[in-house]
């Protein structure tokens, strides 16, 4: 597509990218960092942005990309695991993390804290789910993966959401405490 | 209480992403199943819990203002055409500033050189060397400037041979020979030819007109030759001719 029409496409979707930005980085300056390559990158690639294709998906999927090689991305995907197959029950090991361990004791759980907790590839396929409110087909093609992909993370996602929210604190640091024992 | 519903399939059902079919018949299983209906009240609170996130991220206006100045075509077409004319206009006024360099210094070269002609005939003692003869006024500059060269043979001509003088132009000693024809005085100056005077002087040959004075300037052997006087370009011309026929 002609470069002239990027901005008038592109500046639309200015808010969201940022706050799926900000949801991804965790602070405003590197959110900005982000969304700024974003459009670079997609300015420059937008002769070969094929009209009629999802720009939307497009541009988070560069965001997405370029969250991942860079180095707050880099050390977020690091921790998460990687396995679409992984069995739905065991995954509230997987989400415990020292930060979310301190959050527990805190007691002060909240949505927003316990996203923070999740994995990159669970908090991002929920992020776009639940705060860009995308489709699934939509999430698909930002994430490059099969719907049944999308689908069965965000389930995954949903479920350690769960656990995380209900739990009382108490119950919670000792249960884990439990399971984490056996892996020191 | 077992059931082998896909906890996938309520996600999507509460994510609006089943088929009209798949739909009805997973909320006619949810109302006969207390786990599944257990597990999609548990769902729905994660899915409200989002509503309290609280405000979305906002970028701030400077933010957005930077990127729409980053990405805006208007503005980088705006620094491409602005671009050009004022590289234009910096390719003009440089050529203005070397033409001038070169050209408005020249007018002030030939003055000099016409104040040099016009000293001569205004001091009292014109010429250091008083001869007619070429062979005494050749020898005469030896020894006082650093180089030679030749006076032509006036005998027979409308030119006499009034003497010559040492002079100095830019620093640089020079042969000041007068020449008389008619009524007139001509003064020829020769120099060393270096840059500076190549440049100062690098204009077409022919006699040119400075003040009213003829003038007429070629470089040769490395010497460059001045002929100036207010004689008419003919004969300006002709007494350059016969220099440059003694000084190939």
């Amino acid at each position: 597509m002609d470069p002239e029409f990027f901005e008038a496409a592109a500046m639309p979707l200015f808010d969201q990218l940022y706050n799926f930005a900000h949801w991804l980085t965790g602070n405003r300056s590197d959110a900005e960092d982000l969304v700024q390559e974003t459009y670079a990158k997609a300015l420059k690639g937008f002769r070969s942005f094929q009209e009629g294709t999802n720009l939307r998906a497009w541009m988070y999927r560069i965001l997405r990309n370029s969250f991942l090689t860079s180095r707050t991305g880099l050390g977020a995907h690091n921790v998460s695991p990687l396995d679409d197959e992984m069995d739905i029950t065991a995954l509230a090991a997987h989400s415990l993390t020292p930060e979310f361990l301190v959050l527990q004791q805190e007691g002060k759980q909240t949505v927003r804290d316990a996203l923070a907790c999740l994995p990159l590839n669970y908090r991002e396929v929920i992020l776009l789910c639940e705060i860009e409110e995308m489709q699934y087909k939509e999430i698909a093609e930002v994430l490059g993966v099969p719907i049944g992909t999308v689908m069965s993370r965000l389930a995954r996602a949903r479920k350690m959401l769960r656990e995380l929210l209900t739990a009382k604190p108490t119950e919670k640091v000792s249960k884990w405490t439990v399971i984490k024992t056996p892996s020191h | 209480m077992d059931c082998d519903q896909n906890p996938v399939a309520l996600g999507a059902y509460l994510d609006d992403e089943l088929h009209a079919s798949e739909a009805a018949a997973l909320r006619e299983h949810i109302g006969g199943c207390p786990k599944c209906a257990t597990e999609i009240a548990e769902l729905v609170r994660i899915k409200r819990g989002f509503r309290a996130v609280g405000p979305r991220f906002a970028p701030s206006p400077e933010f957005r203002r930077r990127v729409e100045q980053q990405i805006s075509y208007p503005s980088r077409r705006f620094w491409r055409l602005q671009l050009i004319p004022a590289a234009v206009f910096a390719a003009a006024v440089l050529l203005v500033v070397i033409a001038s360099a070169l050209f408005l210094h020249r007018p002030n070269d030939f003055a000099e050189i016409a104040d040099l002609h016009v000293n001569a005939l205004a001091s009292a003692n014109p010429v250091d060397v008083v001869s007619t003869d070429r062979h005494t006024v050749k020898p005469w500059f030896q020894g006082r400037i650093p180089f030679s060269f030749n006076v032509p043979e006036f005998a027979g001509t409308e030119f006499t041979l009034l003497g010559g003088r040492v002079i100095y132009f830019h620093q640089r000693p020079g042969a000041q020979l007068i020449v008389a024809v008619r009524q007139h005085k001509i003064s020829v100056l020769i120099f060393q030819a270096g840059p500076e005077l190549d440049r100062s002087f690098a204009f077409p040959e022919g006699v040119g007109h400075h003040n009213t004075f003829s003038i007429d300037t070629w470089q040769s052997q490395g010497l460059r030759y001045f002929v100036i006087g207010d004689a008419d370009p003919s004969a300006i011309g002709k007494l350059s001719t016969t220099f440059k026929a003694a000084n190939p």
